[in-house]
Order: structure tokens, then C-alpha cells, then sequence
């Protein structure tokens, strides 16, 4: 495998270092700050993109616009004070969030999750795969000029998926609702109905809106061999998610690790050819598909029983000393977090993989040579949530 | 995939004066890693990266850890002439921080290999070789171990903070980090002001 090949060093991007004389600068070349405010960044995330005409010759990610230390407020309080706050990293998927902190704090302290929560687990994290992913291509199409309406046909499914959300949890994206050694609550009366109702037109959605979306002209055209990731790129990069899977690197953490009981479920994992945009756009068409198979089945096999492990200890938790690093493939890639206890009520060092934020380090490499509009588009198609870049 | 002992002498057999120990794990995760000596650790990253059986070739989460110094008061009973004599014993561990690696494989489908490599201490000899150019997935991570814990990343292609902006002074994530009363605080003309009205005012009114 290559070495990374050598790229400009600290500071070279900045065009006009401080005290060059009108004479000695490149007047050819136009330095651009793209964001934060910016509506195509996603949130208050810059680049700083250099012009040659409309080409982008160079370009840097500037993070921290939204940090606010999330790994130290969580090492200062107790684990499960952490669990609401988990829901603000990426606001689109909490549930998914939720799931990666109990099942690595499950894994540090050895619990036992009961067979129905297992299954309510499924159902939630691919229901939120299903909000994630409607809501990106909603995004990817407003960010290629199609302002409003695919938006607003996404979130008009999306909205559906979070009353379902607000009735078990209590609140449309800040569900806060996954507990070490289980869920927080059982399924309300009437719920298996509704999200039966919903999976099973999910489906039709799909069709109608890959029937504007997959064959349009000005999509093709901004899309096909726009931001190619070759496959070696992206693993050594440690892209993750469907940005890997575009590439046509075949890692989904669900088949990998089979954490929960993804072990019982029969799902494909659609891979891309080219790497391009359009791959990235179709993988996520298709894995909502294989979530819709997951989903049919779990709401048709889901047992009774307990939702929380009986031995599980809610208040005055304490974890052994050691450490643990648990990971589920959520929507945006591998979120994972790492946790060291020295035995005390609050983790000694607690620390989120985010997904979003590994994803941008290839952005330059995507970006370099395209237009600046394909930037935009770009980034789009990676899919980042600032909350959870800059944490 | 191999037990991390096995690892641990494969990589002592192929990287020549390589020291590697095994970091027990007593969670019920079962995760111990290897700690790897600072010289060798990016012969060892490239041999976990390019051997055949392991084929490390996804470095998936890169993290630092800070340790400050402790000291521990252990309590002996000794006899001395006959007579029993409590004594107390200090011992010190000294501070240092570590970057932690989490390995997978994504052509094997294995994983995790810890990785750890520490610090001679936390102030002068902060500094740890960069594991970027074996896996360029760890570049924006140990921007921000950098930034937050202040490890300085030899050979890494492009070491600037990540998450905190250019000016700010300290390493937040350190465990004796004390944040300023006042974030926004800069220095104003006021501030001049104010000093030269309050010297005028213990002078008693001349100026």
C-alpha cells in the first residue's frame, strides 16, 4: 500500500502569509472561506477553498465552531448522566448514539441485555438509518440546486418515523432512551400498529422518490464521476459507513461484529462500483431497502418479556476497572466510544469515535481538481452532522 | 485471529529491538493492548499493516489518555530490633500521556489490536512519532490529541489544532486543566484605562 503522498505543510494554504507585498503575491489564484454560515456546510463547519478560476486547487476543513468539550463534561459526570448528552452528537440519529454508549458501557461492565430490548434496539436504530438517510439524499438534492421540494417529500416521511419516536421515548430526536441492560421503557399500546403502518408504505416512498431522483438528468450530470474515493484511499483513511461502501469495500459492522442479534437477520449490504457521488447517493437507496427487510422481520418476531435486565444497576453504577471499546455501524459510519473506569462513579476517560469527522479527512483529496460547486455537493454526499464533528 | 502474546512475538521476531508489553484488561470486554515503545512504533504500525495473517489496514479510533503523576502511600510492617514498627512508603508513578489505537482489518474482518504508545512525561518530552503516514485515517485524531491533550505528532503531515482556535494556550482534556473564569476575556484599551485610574486613585488624586 502507498505511504500518503506528500501534501502542502501547515499554513501553506493560506495564500498571502502575513506581510507579502502586493508584488510577490499570486494574484491568480482566489483564496475563498466557505462557511460556517453557509447553507451547503451543514452547519457552522468552513473550508477554506482555493480558486483557480472555478477549480479547486486546494482546500481545508476548520472545525470547532461547535466544541464544547463533550469527552470532559461526560468525564466529569456520572455514565448514565452522559446518555441524554449522547443524543446531541448527531442530532439526526439518537437513537443510534444511545445504542453505541450502552452497548460499550454493557460491554465494560459485563451486563446482559433482554431478548425484547435487543429487538426494540433493531427496529429503533433502523428506523433512525431510515430518517438519516431520507433526510441526506433530501439534503445531497437541495445541496444540487433542487431547493425545497425533495427536502420537503423527505421530511415529510422523516416526520412520520419521529411521531413514532415521540410516542416511545417521549421526544422527537432527543429520545434519550436507551439504558445499560436495556431500554428505558416498554413499547406503548398501539405502536407495533404504527410502525407497521409505516415500514410497510416506506417502501412505496422509495419507489416514487428514486423515480424523480435516480435517472434525472441534471442528477446524473452532477453526480457520475463527481468526488471519486478510490477503495485503498478510503480504508487507509478509515472512511467507514456508506462513503466506504461506495467504494465497493464490503464492511458493514453489522455483519462484522453481529453485535445485538444482527446474527438472525438476512440483509444484503449494496456496494458501489466507482466511488463517485452517485454511488454514494444509490448505496444509501438501497440500504434503506435491506433496513425495510430488517425491520418487517423484527416487527414480526419481536418476543414478550422484560425490556431491562433485572441485575441491571441504575443508580450508584460502577463499573470495574478496565476499559472497552464498543462500535455499531450507525447511519454516518463507525461510532464508537471508548471507555476507561478506574472503578469510580464517572468514567476516568470517555471518548466518541465520530464517524462524521474521520469521513472529512479524504475531503481534500474528493474535492481537488472539481469545480467549486461539485465541493459543495461533495460534502454533501459525506454526510456530516457538526454536532457530532466538533462534539 | 492471534492471541496478543502471539502478536507480541511475531512483532518481536520481525522488528528488530522492538520492546512491546502486554496490557492486561480486566473488563469483561477482554480488550488488553500492546504497549509499544516509542522508537520502533512505526516499524511495528507498518508490520501490523502490511503482514499477510494480520493485515491491519484500518486504524479506527486514535485517542489519548492523560496519567498524571500519583503517589501512593503503602503502609509495611517491618521488625526492627525486636520491636514491630510501622513504616510508610511513598511510591510515585510519574505522569505521562498516551495515544491509544484501535486496530481493525477490514480484508480479514478481525480486530480490535490495541495499540499504546506513551510519553516520557507531560510537560518537555511530550512527543510521540506520528502514525499518520502508515494510516491516514489517524491524521484529524491526533490533530485532536494535539489540541486537546497537547502530544506533539512527529512526522505528521500537518500538526495544528483542531477543535480549539490558534491562540488558546492550554491542552483542555488534561485532568489538572482549570478553565478561565472568563472564556471571551480579552484585553481591552479599557483595561489601560481603568489600572491608570485606579493608580490615580491610591496616589490620592494628583494624577
Amino acid at each position: 500500500m502507498s505511504e500518503v503522498a506528500a501534501r502542502p505543510p501547515a499554513g501553506a494554504y493560506e495564500l498571502l502569509a502575513k506581510g507579502t507585498s502586493a508584488e510577490a503575491a499570486d494574484v491568480t489564484m482566489l483564496e475563498v472561506s466557505m462557511g460556517p454560515h453557509h447553507p451547503s456546510t451543514h452547519g457552522v463547519f468552513r473550508m477554506d477553498v482555493v480558486l483557480d478560476g472555478e477549480t479547486v486547487t486546494r482546500l481545508k476543513p476548520v472545525f470547532g465552531y461547535l466544541h464544547r468539550n463533550h469527552e470532559q463534561i461526560a468525564e466529569k459526570t456520572t455514565y448514565l448522566a452522559s446518555m441524554p448528552y449522547t443524543d446531541r452528537l448527531d442530532y439526526f440519529c439518537s437513537l443510534t448514539n444511545n445504542w453505541a454508549y450502552a452497548l460499550s458501557v454493557e460491554k465494560l461492565a459485563g451486563l446482559k441485555v433482554p431478548e425484547r430490548a435487543e429487538y426494540i434496539r433493531v427496529i429503533t436504530a433502523e428506523l433512525t438509518r431510515l430518517v438519516n438517510h431520507t433526510s441526506l439524499v433530501g439534503f445531497l438534492l437541495q445541496d444540487m440546486g433542487a431547493l425545497g421540494t425533495p427536502l420537503m417529500y423527505a421530511f415529510r416521511e422523516r416526520e412520520k418515523i419521529l411521531d413514532l419516536f415521540e410516542e416511545l421515548t417521549g421526544a422527537r430526536m432527543m429520545c434519550n432512551y436507551m439504558r445499560f441492560g436495556g431500554c428505558r421503557c416498554d413499547l406503548p399500546s398501539g405502536w407495533m400498529e404504527g410502525a407497521r403502518a409505516v415500514v410497510d408504505r416506506f417502501g412505496r416512498f422509495l419507489d416514487e422518490y428514486e423515480r424523480f431522483i435516480s435517472e434525472n438528468e441534471i442528477v446524473l450530470a452532477r453526480t457520475q464521476g463527481v468526488g471519486v474515493l478510490p477503495a485503498e484511499l478510503a480504508v487507509n483513511a478509515s472512511v467507514t459507513g456508506p462513503m466506504l461502501r461506495a467504494s465497493g469495500v464490503n464492511y458493514d459492522i453489522r455483519k462484522v461484529d453481529r453485535y445485538g442479534i444482527y446474527d438472525r437477520f438476512e440483509f444484503r449490504v449494496p456496494l458501489g462500483d466507482h466511488g463517485d457521488v452517485y454511488d454514494r447517493y444509490m448505496v444509501r437507496m438501497l440500504e434503506m431497502r435491506e433496513s425495510l427487510k430488517i425491520l418487517d422481520r423484527a416487527l414480526r418476531e419481536i418476543p414478550g418479556g422484560p425490556v431491562m435486565d433485572a441485575k441491571a444497576k441504575v443508580r450508584g453504577f460502577r463499573p470495574k476497572p478496565g476499559e472497552a471499546y464498543g462500535r455499531i455501524e450507525g447511519p454516518k459510519g463507525e461510532l464508537g466510544f471508548y471507555l476507561i473506569s478506574d472503578g469510580s462513579p464517572n468514567p476516568y476517560r470517555y471518548r466518541v469515535r465520530p464517524p462524521s469527522l474521520i469521513n472529512l479527512t479524504i475531503l481534500e483529496d474528493m474535492c481537488l481538481g472539481q469545480t467549486v460547486a461539485d465541493a459543495v455537493v461533495i460534502l454533501g454526499s459525506v454526510d456530516i452532522v457538526l454536532g457530532e464533528v466538533d462534539r | 485471529m492471534e492471541t496478543v502474546e502471539q502478536i507480541k512475538a511475531r512483532i518481536e521476531a520481525a522488528v528488530p529491538g522492538a520492546v512491546v508489553e502486554v496490557i492486561a484488561n480486566d473488563s469483561p470486554a477482554n480488550q488488553p493492548g500492546l504497549l509499544l515503545d516509542r522508537a520502533h512504533a512505526p516499524a511495528v504500525a507498518r508490520f501490523l499493516r502490511d503482514d499477510a495473517e494480520l493485515r491491519l489496514d484500518y486504524a479506527s479510533n486514535v485517542t489519548g489518555v492523560d496519567w498524571p503523576e500519583t503517589v501512593e502511600k503503602v503502609k509495611t510492617r517491618k521488625v526492627v530490633e525486636g520491636k514491630e514498627v510501622e513504616e510508610t512508603e511513598e511510591r510515585r508513578r510519574p505522569g505521562y500521556l498516551e495515544a491509544v489505537y484501535h486496530l481493525y482489518s477490514m480484508e480479514k474482518k478481525h480486530g480490535p489490536v490495541i495499540l499504546r504508545v506513551r510519553t516520557g512525561n507531560r510537560t518537555d518530552d511530550a512527543r510521540l512519532p506520528s502514525l499518520t503516514p502508515v494510516w491516514r485515517g489517524c491524521e484529524l485524531q491526533e490533530r485532536e490529541i494535539y489540541d486537546l491533550y497537547g502530544i506533539v505528532f512527529e512526522g505528521h503531515p500537518d500538526l495544528r489544532r483542531l477543535l480549539m482556535w490558534e491562540e488558546f494556550k492550554d491542552h483542555p482534556m488534561r485532568k489538572d486543566y482549570v478553565d478561565p473564569d472568563d472564556y471571551e476575556y480579552e484585553p481591552t484599551p479599557h483595561d489601560e484605562v481603568l489600572a491608570r485610574a485606579k493608580a490615580s486613585a491610591t496616589k490620592g488624586g494628583e494624577g
